[in-house]
C-alpha cells in the first residue's frame, strides 16, 4: 500500500525580551540556579502578573510577518497541571483567543519548489522551570530561572507531507524570528523547541490517521530523523494489523528512535479557564501599525529581490537570504564593490569555504564585508587576477593586512598588463623550454590548445602570479605559432 | 447534568485532592450535583447576541515596559523551602 505522511508542528520560540513575560526578573541564559526567579515566577501568595509590552510587540511583529490577522482582543488562560517545575500549578497561556490568528509561511524545498504552510494561530505563554534528576539522593532538583520566560507557540496546520517539508518549515520559522530579532533561534540552548505531530494514512484517503506527538525535538537534523523513524514505525504497526494510539513520544537521538512517554487522555485534561489575574489585552490599530513600521525586510522578500532586481540565481538568492547575518554581509560587500554576481560568488565561495572549515559564524568572520568588498573591487577593475585575489583573501583572513589595497601593494600582487613586460617573460620561457616548444610546433593544431597550458603556467610562475592570464594566453599563442 | 462517584474521584485526582472515604466522596457527589443544577439554570438563560465575558472588570490589561526590575532574593525565598541544595529546590524525585 502507498502511504501518505501528515505532519503538523508546534514550534515554541523563546522571545528575546530582557525580562519575563509577567515579572521584572531577568531572562539571561546561564545564571546560577534560582537567582532569576522572583516572587511572581515562584507563584508566591499575593503576587500579581503584569504583562510585558516587549513580548506583546514581538508576538505582533511575528503575526504581521506571516500576514496573520491580529485580533483586537486576546485573552490569557490557565492551563492546569501538576509538575514541580511549574510552581503555580498552572501555566499561563492562551487558547480561545490567541494574540496571532491564521497566517501562512512559504517554504522552499531543495528543487526550488515553493509551498505555503498555513499557520493555525500563535499564542503567548510562559515557560516552566527545569528539573534535574541526577545527583540528589533520590530527590529532583528544581531550577526556576526559566519559569516565566516568554514563549511564542506557533501552531501549524497539518500541511506538511514529508520530513523534508517539516525541516524546511522550521528553517523558515527560524529565519523569520531571527530576521525580526524576536528570538536568537538557538536550538541548542532551547530557544526553539518543536513538538511534531505525525500520522500516516493510505494515499488518497481524506480522513487523518491517529497521530503521535513527538515532544521537544531540538535540532533540524533530529526533527528529520524523528519523523522518519516515527513514520516507519506507524506504517509497520498498521501493516502488521496493529493500531496507532494517540500518545506523546520522546525522540532519543542516541538510539535514533521514538519512545512512548504516556498516553494522552488522562494527562490532556488541562481544564483551561480565563486567568482572573490578567485582563483582556486590547491592541488598537495604531499600535499594530506602529509595530508594522518596525518590520525589517523579511527572508522571502529579500530572496525575491535578490533574484529579480539583483539578477542572482534562485539558488544563490536562497543561500544568501537564508539568515539575516548572511544577507547583511552580502549586501555590505555589494555596497562596496557594486557587482552582485561577484559579491555572491565570493561570499558563497572563498568566504563560506573558510568559515565552514574553521566552523566560524559569518557574524564573527575575521574578514569584514568592507575588506571583502575592497578585494572584489580590485578583481573587477583588473588590478589583480583571480589567483592573486585568493592570496589577498588568505592574507585578510589571517589578519596580515588591513585592506586588499595594502596587501596588493606590500606584496606586489598588482596584475602585470604591460605587454612589453609580459612579452619579455614569454621570450624567456620559450628560450628555456626548447623541447616543449619543439613538441608544440610539431603537434596537430587541434592538440595545441591543451599543450599551451604548460607555457601559461611557466609564465604565471615567472610573474609570481601577477600576469594577466588572458594576455599571457594571447601573446603566447602568437609567439609559439609564429615559426 | 448528573455527576457520579467516578467523576468525583477523577476531579479529585486531577486537583490532587485526597479523599479519605467513600462517604466523603458521596458528600461531594451531592454538593457538586447541586452546583451543577445551578449552572444548568444559568445555562437556560438566552444569551444569543451577548459577547462572552472573560473578566468582570470593564477595563483592559496594563502593559509594563520590558525592563529588569527584580534582584536576586534566592536566600530569602529558599529560607522557607523544605529542602535545597546547590541553589536548587529539592522535591521528591519525579521521572516521566
Amino acid at each position: 500500500m502507498q502511504w501518505e505522511t501528515v505532519i503538523g508542528l508546534e514550534v515554541h520560540v523563546q522571545l528575546a525580551t530582557q525580562s519575563k513575560i509577567f515579572s521584572g526578573a531577568s531572562t539571561a541564559f546561564g545564571a546560577e540556579p534560582n537567582t532569576q526567579a522572583c516572587a511572581i515566577d515562584l507563584g508566591l501568595p499575593g503576587v500579581l502578573p503584569v504583562l510585558n509590552e516587549g513580548a506583546v510587540a514581538m508576538a505582533v511583529q511575528f503575526g504581521l510577518a506571516i500576514n496573520a490577522e491580529i485580533p483586537e482582543t486576546s485573552l490569557f488562560e490557565r492551563k492546569n497541571y501538576f509538575y514541580p517545575d511549574l510552581p503555580k500549578g498552572y501555566q499561563t497561556s492562551q487558547m480561545a483567543q490567541p494574540i496571532v490568528g491564521k497566517g501562512e509561511v512559504e517554504i522552499v524545498l531543495d528543487d526550488e519548489v515553493r509551498k505555503r504552510i498555513r499557520i493555525h494561530h500563535a499564542h503567548l505563554e510562559e515557560d516552566a522551570g527545569k528539573s534535574l534528576h541526577e545527583d540528589f539522593h533520590g530527590m529532583s532538583g528544581i531550577d526556576l530561572n526559566r519559569a516565566g520566560t516568554p514563549l511564542l507557540e506557533i501552531v501549524s496546520e497539518p500541511d506538511m507531507r514529508s520530513a523534508k517539508e517539516a525541516v524546511a518549515y522550521i528553517r523558515a520559522i527560524h529565519a523569520i524570528v531571527t530576521y525580526l530579532g524576536i528570538s536568537d533561534g538557538n536550538m541548542a540552548e532551547g530557544s526553539m523547541r518543536c513538538d511534531v505531530n505525525v500520522s500516516v494514512r493510505p494515499k488518497g484517503q481524506e480522513t487523518l490517521g491517529t497521530r503521535a506527538e513527538i515532544k521537544n525535538v531540538n535540532s533540524f537534523r533530529f526533527v528529520e530523523r524523528a519523523i522518519e523513524f516515527e513514520v516507519e514505525r506507524q506504517i509497520e504497526l498498521i501493516e502488521d494489523g496493529g493500531k496507532v494510539v494517540q500518545e506523546t513520544r520522546l525522540y532519543d537521538p542516541d538510539q535514533d528512535e521514538t519512545r512512548s512517554m504516556r498516553t494522552k487522555e488522562e494527562a490532556n485534561d488541562y481544564r483551561y479557564f480565563p486567568c482572573p489575574d490578567l485582563l483582556p489585552v486590547m491592541l488598537d490599530s495604531a499600535y499594530i501599525e506602529h509595530q508594522r513600521a518596525t518590520l525589517p525586510e523579511l527572508p522571502t522578500e529579500k530572496r525575491h529581490r535578490f533574484e529579480t532586481s539583483l539578477g542572482l540565481s534562485a539558488y544563490d538568492a536562497g543561500v544568501l537570504s537564508s539568515t539575516r547575518p548572511m544577507a547583511e554581509y552580502f549586501e555590505a560587500v555589494l555596497a562596496v564593490c557594486g557587482d552582485a554576481k561577484q559579491a555572491a560568488n565570493w561570499v558563497q565561495g572563498e568566504l563560506s569555504g573558510h568559515l565552514n572549515r574553521e566552523n566560524i559564524d559569518i557574524s564573527n568572520s575575521p574578514v569584514t564585508p568592507e575588506q571583502l568588498g575592497g578585494l572584489v573591487s580590485r578583481v573587477l577593475d583588473d588590478t589583480i587576477n583571480g589567483k592573486a585575489a585568493k592570496q589577498v583573501f588568505a592574507a585578510l583572513w589571517n589578519n596580515e593586512g588591513q585592506s586588499a589595497d595594502e596587501i596588493i601593494d606590500t606584496r606586489g600582487l598588482k596584475q602585470v598588463t604591460d605587454t612589453g613586460a609580459i612579452e619579455a617573460m614569454i621570450d624567456q620561457v620559450i628560450a628555456d623550454s626548447p623541447v616543449q616548444v619543439a613538441q608544440y610546433r610539431d603537434a596537430d593544431p587541434e592538440k595545441r590548445g591543451k599543450m599551451i597550458g604548460y607555457f601559461v603556467g611557466q609564465v604565471m610562475k615567472a610573474s609570481r602570479g601577477t600576469a594577466n592570464p588572458q594576455q599571457v594566453n594571447g601573446l603566447l599563442k602568437q609567439k609559439l605559432d609564429e615559426a | 447534568m448528573a455527576i457520579e462517584h467516578a467523576d468525583v474521584l477523577r476531579a479529585a485526582h486531577l486537583a490532587r485532592l485526597g479523599l479519605n472515604s467513600d462517604a466523603e466522596a458521596a458528600g461531594y457527589v451531592d454538593d457538586l450535583t447541586r452546583i451543577l443544577e445551578m449552572v444548568d439554570r444559568l445555562q437556560a438563560v438566552d444569551t444569543n447576541g451577548i459577547a462572552p465575558l472573560s473578566h468582570p472588570l470593564d477595563t483592559t490589561q496594563r502593559l509594563r515596559p520590558d525592563e529588569v526590575t527584580e534582584t536576586n532574593q534566592r536566600d530569602a525565598f529558599q529560607a522557607c523551602a523544605p529542602e535545597t541544595a546547590e541553589g536548587l529546590y529539592l522535591v521528591p524525585r519525579v521521572v516521566e
